[in-house]
């Protein structure tokens, strides 16, 4: 489960990774990786702490597709939509998640429970389509093993986790 | 006595339920009173047999795949752990046909060592290449690596040790080693398998480039959609520190260096090497004109060495065998050998390494054994998104750099992408734009505006009146043609090429007679 964004533990992850060079992005991976996302409260400190502009840190903060301004759901599914993908039935994967979830790619469902993203490329090339949910890859989903997939609860512990910085 | 089974931790078999099977494993071994070690190890690349379970025997590795969980009680009870016959077995590893056709050189250990194990890669020749090195002076480490044809595997395809030569006469207190492992191209997974598989030998190739050049810092770049790729280099960094593999004092010959893994943030972009290098510093990825090269001005203003996690971790095997023996495999001007990945939709799906100057066909055919649906082959993407769709009767084409560039397309970092003949190419054409409008980076017209002015084109070329489809053909060519000539980088410059193959070769998906497709090539 991610930690409630607040000012006094952004600024502690913020500390604690602040160092080395070009720390800035490796700085908003750890704020997305312990809050789910960077509240926009976080600009500023990071600003500050790494002696750039506001303009600069939001600038990269809405460059880079995995560093969300928001909080995600409890889950995160995303689709590959690469053309090793689309040979394999990628096209009406992506249609059918979209349905089945009742979003378009970058939403969330009104319940709060699923974040459905695209994502171009997980590397699983050979075992297409691929599918992540919450981080996890899985191979050679239809829309039947899509559905399976989606059909178990959010598990709490993952939400909204990255790969960390 | 204890038995050693080998089930892949590569996050393709983990895609496909390797994770269960190694704890099924463990746990009915237990159960039965047997002793065995799992070992979590690479991926051979064959992904259509994943998980793949392999165990060590007195007569060499055997092999069982695809295992599911199901299988597991049936495999123990005919002998798996004795590497007895099995409906699933596969015999010895090491007389699988489809492995035993390939040259493997940069992929030598992906699959045969524990990638969180220094001693595993040791004892497999690792290190071997960095000693030769350090008993070499570093412009004979350079001299090495050009005489052995390597050319960088990113896609781009230039010399390897002319790149290094470029920082190595560079004066400067401060040079870096940079692996460019943001490998977003679809259909490629080579580099996160070896980072997966044998994360020990990318770092050797890189103190080897350190030492070369006089770096000191190095950086890999890895995609964040890799996650796993990210915590196998970190395991294997923090092992090569402890012993005295990186640090102050490497191997006491005195050299220094050290490396650092940094996670992109999903920019296709950045795969791009300036654009990586301005991620790297904390920027949004912005293309930078060229010059200056990164080689003299790259990473904070630094002589920086950027090359492919491919070409670096080819370095220990060219230093190891010597350079004579790498050049001696290959064709023409492309020497060594080439990490194939087939992908899409094919029976036989994985990594084929062999010497340069197979055919398409017979890596789709012999190695791929065709579509994975069975229905006939329409078309393959060479080289990623920006490659070129080449038809189903254009696979006779040998793949080397440049049989490939001859034809207009190109083979990238290895990619193959196979489709059937249930694939509507007018999509694809206008994929390949969508895709560059999704990731340009912004910083040129041609790239930001065009790729959208693409879409719309494509879009009514497929929808609009027929009778406006030859002018809309037109500007669609003269776009490919503004977009190829003036974008800053390769994603611009080289997004017409899937749009152009598509009019040169499928022209009635577009609605389109060949006659009105014309001076498409």
């Amino acid at each position: 489960m991610s930690t409630e964004w607040s000012v006094e533990a952004g600024a502690r992850v913020i500390a604690d990774h602040a160092g080395g060079r070009g720390p800035l992005l490796p700085v908003l991976h750890a704020l997305q990786h312990e809050f789910g996302y960077v509240d926009a409260a976080a600009l500023p400190l990071v600003a500050k702490a790494l002696n750039v502009s506001r303009a600069d840190v939001h600038g990269v903060v809405t460059f880079y597709s995995d560093l969300r301004s928001s909080p995600p759901g409890a889950r995160t599914v995303a689709v590959c939509r690469g053309e090793a993908c689309q040979a394999v039935g990628g096209h009406a994967l992506a249609d059918h998640a979209q349905d089945r979830l009742g979003v378009r790619f970058g939403e969330t469902t009104a319940d709060g429970s699923t974040t459905l993203d695209q994502v171009f490329c997980l590397g699983l090339c050979a075992l297409s389509p691929a599918v992540t949910v919450d981080g996890r890859a899985h191979g050679r989903v239809d829309a039947a093993a899509f559905d399976q997939l989606v059909a178990v609860a959010p598990s709490e512990s993952s939400a909204g986790r990255g790969v960390g910085a | 006595m204890t038995v050693t089974v080998f089930v892949p931790g590569d996050s393709g078999a983990r895609a496909v339920g390797a994770d269960d099977v190694a704890a099924a494993i463990a746990a009915q071994a237990s159960a039965r009173g047997s002793d065995v070690a799992i070992v979590r190890n690479g991926s051979r690349g064959m992904y259509w047999l994943e998980p793949f379970v392999e165990v060590e025997t007195a007569g060499g590795r055997v092999a069982y795949g695809p295992v599911a969980v199901s299988d597991v009680a049936g495999l123990l009870d005919a002998g798996l752990l004795d590497g007895e016959p099995h409906p699933l077995g596969h015999g010895l590893v090491s007389r699988i046909d489809w492995l035993e056709r390939q040259q493997r050189v940069t992929f030598a250990r992906v699959g045969v060592v524990d990638p969180a194990s220094p001693d595993s890669f040791e004892a497999h020749g690792g290190m071997v290449g960095l000693r030769a090195a350090l008993a070499m002076s570093p412009i004979d480490v350079v001299a090495a690596v050009t005489e052995s044809g390597l050319r960088g595997r990113g896609g781009a395809g230039f010399p390897t040790g002319i790149k290094w030569k470029t920082v190595a006469d560079a004066r400067s207190s401060v040079k870096f080693i940079c692996c460019n492992a943001d490998e977003g191209d679809s259909g490629t997974f080579a580099d996160r398998m070896l980072m997966e598989g044998d994360p020990f030998t990318l770092i050797e190739g890189m103190t080897i480039a350190a030492y070369a050049v006089g770096a000191t810092e190095g950086f890999v770049y890895v995609r964040s959609e890799y996650p796993d790729a990210v915590v196998s280099m970190r395991r294997a960094i923090a092992a090569a520190r402890e012993r005295g593999w990186l640090g102050a004092d490497i191997l006491g010959s005195g050299l220094r260096f050290d490396l650092d893994v940094r996670v992109g943030a999903g920019a296709y972009i950045c795969g791009e090497e300036t654009a990586m290098l301005d991620s790297l510093e904390g920027k949004r990825g912005m293309v930078r004109p060229k010059p200056p090269l990164p080689a003299l001005s790259g990473l904070f203003g630094r002589p920086t060495v950027i090359n492919n996690v491919l070409s670096l971790a080819t370095v220990p095997m060219v230093l190891a065998q010597g350079s004579q023996a790498y050049h001696a495999l290959g064709v023409g001007r492309s020497r060594g050998t080439q990490v194939f990945q087939l992908a899409g939709n094919i029976a036989r799906g994985g990594i084929v390494e062999t010497a340069f100057g197979l055919t398409l066909a017979e890596l789709i055919e012999d190695f791929g054994g065709g579509t994975r649906s069975g229905r006939p082959l329409r078309a393959v993407q060479v080289g990623g998104p920006l490659g070129a769709y080449l038809p189903a009767d254009g696979l006779a084409l040998h793949l080397d750099y440049e049989e490939l560039a001859a034809d207009g397309a190109m083979l990238g970092h290895g990619g193959v992408v196979v489709f059937d003949d249930t694939v509507d190419m007018g999509q694809q054409a206008r994929f390949a734009m969508e895709f560059c409008a999704e990731e340009s980076c912004g910083k040129c017209t041609p790239c930001r505006v065009g790729a959208v002015r693409g879409v719309e084109v494509i879009d009514r070329i497929l929808l609009g009146p027929p009778e406006e489809r030859a002018e809309q053909v037109a500007l669609l060519e003269d776009l490919c043609e503004l977009m190829t000539d003036g974008s800053l980088c390769a994603m611009g410059g080289l997004t017409p090429n899937p749009v152009r193959s598509v009019l040169r070769h499928f022209p009635q998906d577009l609605g389109l007679t060949p006659v009105q497709a014309g001076g498409a090539r």
